[in-house]
């Protein structure tokens, strides 16, 4: 059984014990554990299911590799799932249950799975998709469904607060270990800004843990010191809780943060994502420990010989009484003396290798530990928790030679150096032989804007897995990034580190060497998706000879720990099945986070208020205090309709469009874009970007535009004022006004760059308020300040004066047909002057009016609406607004478009009016339908509606449509199609139903 | 009744790190030849500064001129006196190719003051807050979290924020979140 040991845990504070849950049951801690620590401190060995076959599963590791033991942590707002029990720290109350089991962690339905093995091969998925067909639906889905998923999905909203923080420096170290140390001391010794970070919350990674000697000094000691040296350098920011997240190009690097995950009852955001952009970043990322593929090593007890170390250094935990170490190297030698140091017993180490290890099989040996070399686990004996091992011949086919009882199984098949942040933004990576594994290739590093390499890797990291190597390099690394970061380097030396001599490791990808298949079917490579030496050799025949495609086919390596343990083993082991060497076969690809990271910490302060930014006007305020019914145009809200008590939004929407044709409307048009256009060059720069002539309004005067683009369709309209003689006022849609201002200055930056125009986006200074209807001039004249009268402002004029003490420019322009001035003061008194209007309108019989009584007013009388009639396939010409299309002007964006063939084709459709002829609304969007069927079996189309609406002027409904030949057929009656399949007869009309002539706006 | 109203009417929050509604401050968008005596002139007789090199801005007593882009400056006036001033441009100006306008009102203005106020910017524009890379006198153009911004610092516990009036609000709720949360203790 595991438990804790009275002595040892460098980690924990036994004067601060710690209570937690875990499937409801009590358990105790202390601060310093991680949930693993003191999950296996409590002997709870099982922690959770596999994905596929529901086998009970132990924890494997110690660190950010940990592949099985994933947890639900937390509750109601502060729950979470798949979370590592090795990455979480302890604290008082925290809350965990495990997952994938049904119904309780012992006893697990969905282990029946584990029989249906051979019935649930690599690949198993995709060939369900295959054959046969009606099974999918009626036995395999229901089944996955049952099966799917880890965690359970949060239920509550998250309580917890995030937030972002950008941050630049000349140098970036990731990983606290000697490596990184050294490199941060020699970067911050430079002078240069250095950042170093470390995931855990502990500072010295491997080194303390195995007892290392620096400068002759004990690890721990050095790194407390070298820590201390770092925080006092002004220039270094130093920082644990920290985790090198993914690096991307131009130096670009995201940092996560842990600040409460320890602390949940604390203030303050839980987690901080750093946005980091940096000069040079330095990986001293250490190495992962290797698992070996040999069967049973999914039972719960086998664990990494580092994990088991690890347990009793740092948390004085043990795993088992009797522990049986199997490794194809001499470092798990380590943790075989670390065991029987701490008095637990040690009743065989299994060594691949014919002739063992070094030094330490010296040392071990004569702590009357026995070594087997040669040897290899045949399997791996126990129902749910480790009873033994039955012990083999490496070199052959798994023949027993002996059995040794035994509660934990320390393996070691080598160690891969964390390469993934120096991968991330393409570094490349190189075989050693020598060491089987991948590490960087420091000739084919990530590179920056300039060509320079950005990334440097140190220690461990690069495959110098030895202390005194690592400390060199780590020495040099640091060195060169800060020089290439522009930082001065002094003369120094680098640590000293002392290790034992090592013999050379064996490759063992698969133990024994000969294992038949009974055994590779029980061979884990992927603890957590379930994937073994069987299925990676069974992907390599049925033709998946890609380590991307063997991948995705057997899902080696898509689990949440994306494979840290498994992908080395598993391209072993496809490249011995294709039989070519391990660098032919390659690797995956290392695609960031690094581990995962919360959805939290990516959205930051983005919730609630604050998700996106909407975009209010002066007269926001009373709108919301009015019953307005909101809708999004861009970013703004607009009022759709005020609502007012028993009443419907259609009713609103009626009342405010009867309202405004018999009395007094108000609309808030302050989103209408306003862009300045001033310069001696104007006119002929809006004579390009118009159809029509703009150079040509005389001052005092409106003129309504449409601009195209390059490709001829319109993109925006709104009525241009000429302020002055080298001065326009462009208005634009609401939607288009920063569009239109981008649009300016693209073509006169980029193209009309000697043209003598400026341009000034004044949408915002003005609030804009439409008065409209027959007793529009009465309200103005009443509230006073300037002559309204038609011949001080005849229409499609302005003037500038003032309203009731208010400055304000007045236009005569209607979008409605009526009686209108669009009247802009600033938008600071816009408010103000809201609130006279509706004052001094009382007795006109005055109300405000949103959007849809604007939209059913400008069908009323024909106008078009960009995103209505048009969709950006339309061209004026379709919309027959030649009128606006000057035929004097050489040219416009958009001209030569317009006359290439198929835009001057006459069987364009066009636009016409609809009327129907039961005096229904057409459908939105609906096509009118021809006889027969084109070449896609569809149904023939000759036109579709653009618009359409209840006319509660005319009390019928109204559309406005692209007709193939329309304006030819007037009176023609069409049919178009509902979405229930049915018909609707319309008659092509004249697309003005309202005041034709337009005496009701000319008054 | 008809008093100009600035956009989060003088609202403030926070206690260490206070965000506050800065109030109307007059603003005027001037585009022109940055180098040209006649402009220099102007800007110097409008504001009582000069013409700021790049990514910097004179502020003082109300009155200021921040470099916008090569071609365009900000000049801040008290609100009252904007019309006058865009008045007395174009006439200092008549016969250059250049365009002043008001844009008082088209802005929302503010402060955060306390210890840690380079914090509340670091966490949500990206912009290198260190005190070795900018300080006072200095001016971004950038964005704070999903809006357009600008701001600089006006001494080593006061940062000025604008934005467009019509994300006053989002502004104002940003600024003061970020302020809540805390410091991050980097710089």
């Amino acid at each position: 059984m595991s438990t804790r040991l009275s002595s040892g845990g460098r980690l924990v504070n036994k004067d601060k014990p710690v209570e937690f849950q875990f499937n409801g049951k009590r358990l105790k801690g202390y601060e310093g554990d991680t949930l693993a620590s003191a999950l296996l401190a409590n002997d709870q060995m099982l922690v959770g299911r596999s994905f596929k076959y529901h086998r009970p599963r132990g924890i494997v590791a110690s660190g950010a590799e940990e592949p099985n033991a994933l947890v639900n942590l937390g509750q109601g707002g502060k729950f979470e799932p798949n979370q590592r029990v090795t990455t979480t720290e302890l604290f008082d109350g925290l809350y965990a249950t495990s997952q994938n089991h049904w119904p309780t962690l012992e006893f697990d339905i969905g282990a029946i799975n584990t029989y249906l093995a051979r019935f649930l091969p690599a690949g198993f998925y995709y060939k369900m998709f295959m054959f046969p067909r009606p099974f999918w639906k009626h036995v395999y889905e229901p089944f996955i469904r049952q099966s799917a998923g880890l965690g359970k999905a949060p239920k509550d909203r998250d309580a917890d607060t995030y937030e972002h923080f950008y941050a630049f420096y000349d140098v970036v170290v990731i990983g606290g270990g000697i490596a990184g140390l050294t490199a941060a001391l020699e970067a911050g010794k430079s002078g240069a800004r250095v950042l170093v970070m470390e995931q855990t919350a502990a500072w010295g990674g491997r080194a303390v843990v195995d007892g290392v000697e620096i400068d002759g000094q004990a690890a721990e000691e050095w790194v407390a010191a070298s820590v201390e040296a770092l925080q006092a350098m002004e220039n270094v920011e130093i920082r644990t809780r920290l985790m090198g997240a993914g690096v991307y190009d131009h130096g670009y690097l995201l940092a996560y943060e842990r600040l409460r995950d320890h602390l949940p009852e604390e203030k303050g955001p839980r987690h901080r994502l750093w946005r980091i952009r940096t000069k040079q970043i330095v990986t001293a990322t250490g190495a992962i420990e290797r698992p070996i593929s040999f069967a049973g090593n999914d039972l719960p007890g086998v664990m990494l010989a580092s994990a088991v170390r690890d347990y009793v250094v740092n948390w004085g935990v043990s795993i088992g009484d009797r522990t049986v170490v199997v490794t194809n190297n001499d470092d798990a030698y380590r943790t075989a003396i670390v065991l029987k140091e701490a008095g637990l017993d040690v009743p065989a180490i299994i060594d691949a290798r014919q002739g063992g290890a070094g030094a330490l099989m010296d040392e071990a040996r004569g702590l009357g530990i026995r070594v087997e070399t040669g040897k290899a686990i045949a399997k791996v004996k126990g129902k749910g928790r480790v009873t033994g091992v039955a012990i083999c011949a490496q070199a052959g086919q798994g023949g027993v030679l002996d059995e040794i009882a035994c509660d934990c199984v320390a393996m070691s098949g080598g160690w891969s150096p964390v390469v993934h942040l120096w991968s991330h933004c393409g570094g490349k990576l190189k075989w050693d032989d020598a060491q089987a594994m991948f590490r960087p290739d420091p000739a084919k590093a990530p590179k920056g804007a300039s060509g320079e390499a950005f990334v440097i890797t140190a220690g461990i990291a690069n495959g110098h897995l030895r202390s005194a190597d690592a400390l060199v390099d780590a020495f040099e690394a640091g060195r060169s990034a800060a020089k290439a970061a522009g930082g001065k380097v002094k003369a120094g030396k680098a640590p000293v580190a002392a290790d034992a001599d090592e013999a050379t490791l064996e490759a063992i990808w698969l133990m024994p060497q000969g294992a038949s298949i009974k055994l590779r079917m029980k061979a884990w490579l992927d603890f957590q998706n379930d994937v073994k030496v069987s299925d990676v050799q069974l992907a390599a025949r049925e033709g998946f000879e890609s380590v991307e495609h063997a991948k995705r086919y057997t899902t080696l390596g898509m689990a949440t720990d994306q494979g840290k343990l498994s992908n080395i083993n598993g391209l072993a082991i496809l490249s011995d099945a294709l039989d070519q060497p391990i660098p032919q076969t390659g690797t995956t690809t290392f695609r960031p986070p690094y581990t995962p990271i919360s959805m939290g910490a990516i959205a930051g302060e983005a919730r609630d208020e604050l998700f996106q930014p909407i975009r209010r006007t002066p007269m926001y305020q009373w709108h919301e205090a009015n019953g307005a019914d909101f809708e999004p145009v861009g970013h703004w809200r607009r009022p759709y309709a005020f609502v007012r008590s028993g009443e419907s939004v259609h009713d609103a929407v009626n009342r405010e469009v009867m309202n405004t044709r018999e009395k007094l409307g108000l609309l808030d048009a302050s989103t209408l874009g306003k862009l300045i256009v001033k310069g001696p060059d104007a006119g002929k720069f809006l004579d390009m970007m118009y159809t029509n002539m703009m150079s040509t309004l005389p001052v005092g005067k409106c003129r309504y535009g449409l601009m195209c683009n390059e490709n001829g369709f319109l993109s925006d309209d709104g009525v241009v004022a000429r302020i002055n003689e080298d001065t326009w006022l462009c208005h634009t849609t609401t939607g288009g006004a920063d569009r239109i201002h981008a649009w300016m200055e693209d073509w006169l930056q980029c193209e009309w760059w000697d043209w003598k125009v400026y341009v000034a986006n004044v949408t915002e200074q003005y609030a804009q308020v439409a008065v409209v209807g027959p007793n529009a001039r009465k309200v103005l004249e009443k509230i006073g300040g300037m002559d309204v009268s038609k011949e001080a402002i005849p229409f499609m004029q302005w003037a500038d004066g003032e309203l009731g003490g208010i400055k304000a420019r007045v236009y005569r322009i209607s979008f409605s047909g009526e009686l209108s001035y669009e009247i802009a003061v600033p938008a600071s008194q816009g408010r103000a002057f809201w609130d006279m209007l509706l004052e001094a309108g009382e007795e006109f019989g005055v109300m405000p009016y949103g959007t849809e009584c604007l939209h059913i007013m400008r069908a009323e009388k024909g106008f078009i609406m960009i995103g209505d009639e048009t969709d950006g396939t339309v061209i004026p010409q379709d919309l027959n607004l030649n009128w606006a299309i000057s035929k004097k002007k050489e040219d416009y964006l958009g001209k030569r478009a317009q006359e290439r063939s198929h835009m001057a084709d006459p069987n364009r459709w066009k636009l016409v009016g609809l009327e129907t002829l039961d005096g229904s609304v057409l459908p939105d969007g609906a096509y009118a339908v021809a006889p027969g069927l084109n070449s896609n079996g569809q149904r023939n189309t000759i036109g579709r509606v653009t618009s359409t609406y209840h006319s509660p002027t005319l009390n019928k409904g109204i559309a406005m449509g692209l007709v193939h030949n329309g304006p030819d057929r007037m009176g023609d009656v069409i049919e178009f199609r509902k979405v229930d399949g049915t018909t609707v007869k319309a008659r092509i009309v004249d697309q003005v139903f309202y005041d034709k002539d337009g005496e009701k706006q000319n008054v | 009744m008809s008093e100009a109203v600035s956009v989060m009417n003088g609202a403030e929050r926070g206690t260490s790190i206070r965000v506050r509604d800065a109030g109307l401050q007059g603003m005027i968008t001037l585009r022109g030849d940055l180098s040209a005596a006649k402009l220099k002139s102007a800007v110097k007789a409008a504001t009582g500064h000069a013409v700021p090199k790049a990514r910097e801005i004179a502020f003082a007593d109300g009155k200021g001129v921040a470099w916008m882009s090569p071609d365009e400056l900000l000049l801040l006036v008290p609100y009252g006196e904007a019309d006058a001033a865009v008045a007395s441009l174009e006439a200092a100006l008549a016969g250059t190719h250049s365009l002043a306008v008001n844009v008082s009102d088209a802005r929302a203005f503010f402060a955060v003051e306390g210890a840690s106020a380079r914090d509340v910017i670091a966490k949500i524009a990206p912009v290198d807050m260190h005190p070795d890379s900018f300080g006072p006198g200095e001016l971004r153009r950038t964005r704070m979290a999903q809006a357009a911004a600008a701001f600089w610092m006006s001494d080593a516990e006061t940062i000025h924020v604008i934005c467009f009036r019509s994300v006053g609000q989002y502004m104002f709720d940003l600024l003061a979140t970020s302020a809540e949360t805390g410091a991050v203790e980097a710089f």
